[in-house]
Parts: C-alpha cells; sequence; structure tokens
C-alpha cells in the first residue's frame, strides 16, 4: 500500500559523485552481451571461453593503455577495497623477510588504515602514519623523513574522498624511488578525473574501483608494476597470473574498462565543466551560510568537489534535510555514515570534533547543471538556517 | 485530506510500523526515523555454543531492515539517527544511578520525556515536521485550547502510564494513533497492509540490557554500588547479608534466602544505613506517599484537594486515593489512598486518572 498523495521532492538532484556513480548507459550495452550469449569461463579452451578471454584481454589492453602499462600489469579484483587489501597485505608478507615498515597516512580509505591497522596489530608490521596539513596535503619531506631501513611500502591516496584533496604523488615517488622503496596510491577517487600515467606519477600499485566513475560497483583492479613483489591474498586457479584466484567476471570487467575509457577520453571537457560548476557552488554556499568553511585544497582538489564543514549544524542532520528537499549530500565518507565518531580525515588536518561534526560533502558529476547548483545552494542555505533554530 | 508532516518514529515492531502506514493512509507526509540508542555490548566472553544473547535489545541490524523494509513497502524516506550518546547520559545512566541511590527508577518514561519527545521530537520540527508519532497506545485530544492525554481504548494496552510525563508542547505535537485500536485490530490492519512485520512477537523488558536480566546489568556497570550489607527486620534484628540493596526491590519475597517460617517480603531499601528491611505481609501495606517532579498533564496542578485513580507501576491495577497539594515541596503532591498498597517503589513513577482521562503523574519519593 503506497499513498498515491504522497510528496515526493519535484526535483531531484545527485551530489554525491563520491559516493558513487550512475552507470553510462554505453556500458551498460557494452556489459550486457557478456551475461547472455558470450557467457563463457574465461579459462576454458573452447569457443565459449575464447570469446570471454578474448574480451577480458581487449578490458585488459584498454585499462593498460589509459595508465601507459603492460597488459600483465592489471590485476581485476572485486573492488577497490579489495585492491587496497592486496596491495598492503601483498607487498608486506612478500616482503616479510627484507622489512616490515610502512609508511601511509592518517587521511587514508578506511581500506587502507584498517589493513595497516591489522598489519601492525596482528602480523609484526610497524606503521608511521606521516601528518597532512590544514589542508589536507602531505608534505613529501614528511614521508622522506619517516623512511627507515626496514621500509617496505609507502601508500598515500591520489585524491582524498572526503575533501578532495590531491596528493603531490610524483615528488613522493621520487623519494620512493630513489630508496628503492614499493609506492602505492589509491586512486579510487581519482579514476575517472585525473592523469593515471604510472610512468609520470611514478606508481608501483594504483588501486581502481569501477563505479566512482560511470562503471558497476563489484569490480575493482590493482595495477602491479611489473616485479613488484606481490603475495596473493586469495588463492585458487591460476586466475590474474596467480595475483588473484577466482573466476574473471567479465562482463564487470569489460563494464569497467569501458566506462574507464569514457571517462578519460572525456576527461578534459568534463573536468571543466565540473570545475566551473564547483566553483559556482563554493561560492554560493560560502556566501549563502555563515560561517561556512571549505575544507581541503581550494585548487589542487577533485574538480567536482566540494566540501564544507557548517558550524551550528550537525553532519547527518544536513544530510536528512537535505535529502527531504530531494538532493543528494554526504558528511565525508558513504562507508562512515551514521558513526558518531567525526571525520578522521578533517581529525587529522586539525579540525576539532564539534567543528568536524558540521561536515557536508557535495559531489558533481558530468549529469549536473547550473540550475542544480543554484537549487542546492539555496536549500542548503534553507536547511541550515531550519537547523540552527532548534 | 491533510497537508500536514509527521515523522513517524519506529522501531521495526508492528505497533510502529502500522502506525507509519495508517498516516501514509490518512494522507500525511510521513517520514519515517529511527533512534540508534544505546545498548549494552554483547558479553566479551560470548563464544560459539552460548545462548544467543536477547533480540530485544535496541537497534539490532534485523530490526533496522524490518523498519526500513517498511518504509520502502510504503514509500516513505527512512532515517536512522544516532541517539546512543544522548541515551546513554538521559536514560541509561539515570537507571544506573537510581538504582545506585537505592531506588527503582522507570527509564521508560524519562526515554518518552528526553529522548523520543525531547530529542527526535526536536529534530524532526527543525526538519520541517509538524507532529511526531509513536505506536502508543494512548490518546490525546484537544479540548477548551488544552491538550488531554487518555487512555488508550485497548485496557490491556494502554500506554497512558509511559507518557504521564509530557507537556502540553509536547502534546500539541503527538499523534498515537493506535490509542484508538485494541492490539488485534493493529496486527489485523498490518496484515491488511501487508507489512511483514505483522506476526511480529512483543518486545519486552529494558531495551539496553544484553541478557535482559537487570541484576547482571548492575553487577557489571556499577559494581562498586553493590556493597554487601544487612537483612534486617522492622525492630533492627539482623536476619541474613544481602548482596547489594540495588539487587531488591519492594515487595520481593523470593530469593532472600531467609529461613523463616513466615514468609517474609522486602519492605524498604534504607540506602542510607545500606539494609534491606523485611517483613510480614501484614507490614508491607502502606496507605500514603510523596511524589515529587509531579507533571500535570494541563499545565497547572490542582488547588486543591482531588480524588483520583493512581497506579504505582506501569503493570499494576488502579486504586483510588486523593491528592493532597504539598505546596512545600516543589512540585510534589501527597497522596492517600483508600486502601493500603503492598508495594510502593520510591523511584518508580505514580500517575493519576480521572476515569479515561490522564492527569499527571510523578516520582515515589517516600512511602509511610
Amino acid at each position: 500500500m503506497t499513498n498515491p498523495n504522497y510528496q515526493l521532492p519535484i526535483t531531484n538532484i545527485y551530489l554525491d559523485h563520491s559516493a558513487t556513480t550512475p552507470v553510462d548507459p554505453r556500458v551498460v550495452d557494452a556489459m550486457l552481451p557478456y551475461f547472455t550469449e558470450k557467457f563463457g569461463n574465461a579459462s576454458s579452451l573452447h569457443r565459449w571461453g575464447q570469446a570471454a578471454l578474448g574480451a577480458l584481454d581487449e578490458s585488459r589492453r584498454t585499462i593498460a593503455e589509459i595508465l601507459r602499462a603492460q597488459s600483465n600489469e592489471i590485476v581485476f579484483t572485486g573492488c577497490g577495497s579489495e585492491a587496497d587489501n592486496l596491495a598492503l597485505r601483498g607487498v608486506a608478507f612478500a616482503l616479510r623477510a627484507r622489512g616490515n615498515h610502512i609508511i601511509t597516512t592518517p587521511i587514508e580509505h578506511h581500506a587502507i588504515l584498517r589493513t595497516a591497522d591489522q598489519l601492525e596489530k596482528e602480523f609484526g608490521c610497524e606503521v608511521t602514519r606521516v601528518p597532512v596539513n590544514r589542508n589536507g596535503a602531505v608534505n613529501p619531506d614528511d614521508i622522506a623523513r619517516a623512511i627507515k631501513p626496514n621500509t617496505i611500502l609507502i601508500s598515500v591516496m591520489y585524491a582524498n574522498n572526503e575533501v578532495g584533496t590531491i596528493e603531490p604523488l610524483a615528488e613522493i615517488s621520487k623519494i620512493a624511488r630513489a630508496k628503492k622503496i614499493i609506492f602505492h596510491t589509491d586512486a579510487v577517487q581519482a579514476g575517472g578525473y585525473l592523469d593515471l600515467d604510472v610512468n609520470t606519477l611514478g606508481i608501483d600499485l594504483m588501486s581502481l574501483g569501477a563505479h566512482k566513475f560511470h562503471g558497476p560497483k563489484g569490480i575493482g583492479a590493482l595495477y602491479v608494476r611489473a616485479g613488484t613483489p606481490l603475495m596473493p591474498m586469495q588463492t585458487g586457479g591460476s586466475h590474474e597470473r596467480n595475483r588473484r584466484a577466482g573466476t574473471e567476471n567479465v562482463p564487470y570487467i569489460v563494464g569497467m574498462a569501458t566506462a574507464l575509457k569514457i571517462a578519460q577520453s572525456e576527461r578534459d571537457v568534463t573536468n571543466a565543466r565540473l570545475i566551473a560548476l564547483r566553483e559556482k557552488l563554493i561560492v554560493g554556499i560560502l556566501e549563502r551560510v555563515a560561517g561556512a568553511q571549505l575544507t581541503g585544497d581550494p585548487k589542487q582538489r577533485l574538480p567536482g568537489h566540494a566540501s564544507f564543514v557548517i558550524p551550528g549544524a550537525i553532519g547527518d542532520e544536513m544530510i536528512l534535510g537535505l535529502d527531504l528537499a530531494g538532493i543528494a549530500g554526504s558528511t565525508g565518507s558513504a562507508c562512515t555514515a551514521g558513526a558518531l565518531e567525526p571525520s578522521h580525515v578533517l581529525a587529522a588536518m586539525g579540525y576539532a570534533a564539534d567543528v568536524a561534526r558540521g561536515a557536508l560533502r557535495l559531489t558533481l558529476g558530468r549529469d549536473n547543471s547550473e540550475a542544480d547548483v543554484a537549487r542546492a545552494v539555496d536549500v542548503v542555505a534553507d536547511v541550515v538556517g531550519k537547523l540552527r533554530k532548534q | 485530506m491533510t497537508t500536514a508532516t509527521v515523522v513517524v518514529a519506529m522501531s521495526g515492531g508492528v505497533d510502529s510500523s502500522t502506525t507509519a502506514a495508517l498516516l501514509v493512509e490518512r494522507g500525511y507526509t510521513v517520514i519515517g526515523m529511527m533512534m540508534r540508542l544505546w545498548a549494552e555490548p554483547d558479553s566479551p566472553t560470548f563464544q560459539l555454543g552460548d545462548t544467543a544473547p536477547t533480540t530485544n535489545r535496541c537497534c539490532s541490524p534485523e530490526a533496522v531492515a524490518d523498519a526500513r523494509g517498511v518504509a520502502q513497502k510504503l514509500g516513505i524516506p527512512f532515517y536512522l539517527l544516532n541517539f546512543e550518546a544522548d541515551f546513554k547520559t538521559r536514560v541509561v545512566d539515570f537507571f544506573l544511578d537510581g538504582y545506585a541511590r537505592g531506588i527503582t527508577p522507570n527509564p521508560c518514561l524519562e526515554c518518552n520525556r528526553t529522548i523520543k519527545f525531547g530529542a527526535l521530537l526536536t529534530k524532526a520540527r527543525a526538519l520541517g515536521a509538524d507532529f511526531l508519532a509513536t505506536g502508543h497506545y494512548a490518546r490525546v485530544r484537544e479540548h477548551a485550547g488544552k491538550f488531554e492525554l487518555w487512555r488508550g481504548i485497548d485496557p490491556k494496552k494502554d500506554q497512558s502510564y509511559a507518557l504521564a510525563i509530557l507537556n502540553q508542547e509536547q502534546l500539541a505535537h503527538a499523534l498515537f494513533p493506535l490509542g484508538e485500536l485494541t492490539k488485534a485490530e493493529t496486527r489485523a490492519l498490518a496484515r491488511r497492509f501487508g507489512l511483514r512485520v505483522a506476526e511480529k512477537v512483543e518486545s519486552q523488558d529494558l531495551c539496553f540490557i544484553a541478557d535482559g536480566e537487570y541484576r547482571n546489568f548492575l553487577r557489571r556497570n556499577i559494581p562498586a554500588s553493590l556493597v554487601p550489607g544487612d537483612i534486617v527486620d522492622t525492630r533492627g534484628n539482623v536476619l541474613a547479608q544481602h548482596a547489594g540493596i540495588a539487587l531488591y526491590t519492594i515487595g520481593q519475597r523470593k530469593g532472600l534466602n531467609l529461613a523463616v517460617g513466615e514468609p517474609l517480603y522486602v519492605i524498604a531499601l534504607d540506602a542510607q544505613n545500606n539494609r534491606v528491611v523485611v517483613g510480614r505481609v501484614a507490614e508491607l501495606g502502606k496507605r500514603e506517599l510523596i511524589a515529587d517532579a509531579v507533571n500535570w498533564i494541563a499545565g497547572n496542578a490542582p488547588r486543591d484537594e482531588i480524588r483520583v485513580t493512581a497506579k504505582i507501576r506501569y503493570r499494576a491495577t488502579e486504586s483510588a486515593a486523593t491528592i493532597f497539594p504539598a505546596p512545600e515541596n516543589g512540585q510534589g503532591v501527597r497522596v492517600i489512598f483508600d486502601q493500603p498498597l503492598r508495594d510502593i517503589t520510591p523511584g518508580q513513577a505514580i500517575v493519576f486518572y480521572d476515569g479515561e482521562q490522564c492527569l499527571g503523574g510523578g516520582i515515589i519519593s517516600m512511602s509511610q
């Protein structure tokens, strides 16, 4: 029984593209044959298997080209988190005879943070978490200073999910390279928007997740530079060159490759539009909501990413108010929604807990318009006004 | 057709689910909200093979899924809000502090006053809602510019006792659609609405205790307040030892381990001297009590003595009584029952009725 009189908000505006994105219809079209007529197992010898293997190879090549990598350096995983897990644990276990020290930052996604915590607590690793500045940026000199003789891995995210700050990967990689330390980056948020050339960036391991760039959920990849020691975490058949066992999810892999290709080929145009919209959104909110502050780096940030702290309002309550008005936003990470603790990212950036509770993240995507931004500014101002009165 | 917006406090149970469905049917713009309240974590010693902990604790993933499923079926938004910190301070700590002081607090009334019709109502209003609805079996009536609280029409389910602490402002924004229904009618409606929670069993007892046993909860949380002492008779003779007065309640007979011929009952908890006082059934009855912090729903206390019926526990039967204003005692009153009552318990609420109408209530502070 659903009430026919129930009033849905007139316009729904999705401003949570850092949480996930809709799958591009072109991606869906590319995926569909691999569920039905081309359903084969890529490990099978017959023509059904060969059709699947062909698609798998093609997808791997597509992604490798975008990363300026070799096909055999791409390992498909179940998601970005799995890629992060494989990178950290895989290197730590493979190199346990050589060293046990890992350098990372306190603003990583939980897929890195909790994996590092577990390696530290349960598997005898030593973890240094290098601080970030007020904008959420790592200072490469701090990384250099943290290096010890037993350091085996540095992991720094490409762009932060909560505040959008882009980290100086190329500078950090020079330091890692000079000391022959493996350098991993979690590029899940960056995948659709930033340059993924692993050579100019100097990356040995890179995590990607398809659903952040209009691909399907449930598929990710880890770039593994040839020669990088990596112990498989999931053992079984010889899939993915023994680095990740399990029948390849061909339709999703095709979807991921198609989505990444579209996103990267349209990147310049999309980014220019998103940056213009983002600036309107930021200016609008800073003007209309007294006391609001932008969090993260004002310039070195993801194109569609706007994040704030808003005094006198609690993040989750703003999200509810926005949702009731038909606008999707978030407080920070969708993975921590509903948690009581203020964001670990804002805490690491030096925001006091009571300020961090007013976190609001609005992330634009390629379907958003200027009208969406104008309406979002109006609604945020209205909702914050009401919440401040309670 | 109304255009009012109402937040329904949902728990995943049949009552709050049917409340939401009824309000949707009546044309309200309905928003489902579920409160995540503090609940005791599983015992760290819990291991494979142990009896599963009670499923009664607040906000199990299954309960949240049930509530969300109902909201989706009704096509209404649903939000899980975190009230753990507020609930812990205002309700759980209130409960523990009361026991530590030797009284028997009722946390449900405090939750209704400060959490449901406190923090949640405030948020609902801030988000633009006109009303907060719950699945309580009670009725609100507007009469001569005032809001009155009436019993639910199902005498077995009436929950006005737990709402007697609400004030005019809270009642003005309260909706209790189930007050007009019996529990059987609610279930029938739930079936008609096709809610899969229609046959769900009632929740019981305190929602925040892991094993459903409040004495164990006290042992785990306020061990320092459980000081062994004497069990004495009314003349002060020591009969046995107790394990901490918080573990005893007025009227209790079982578990005293007294080797005395005639049955003895707890008749008082003497916190000052850390003694449990026991007596014969004849010594148990009291006719008079003082109640503090009385909430008069109409907003003002009666100037003269009034005749009422009164309930001294949620499940007690009512007794005829006369209330005398006790202005020397702030918002307190003196209540004299026509007949002595066996288990007047300091800390519990006493709630007053005039027929079907609930007049208000207070907290029992002492009896004689």
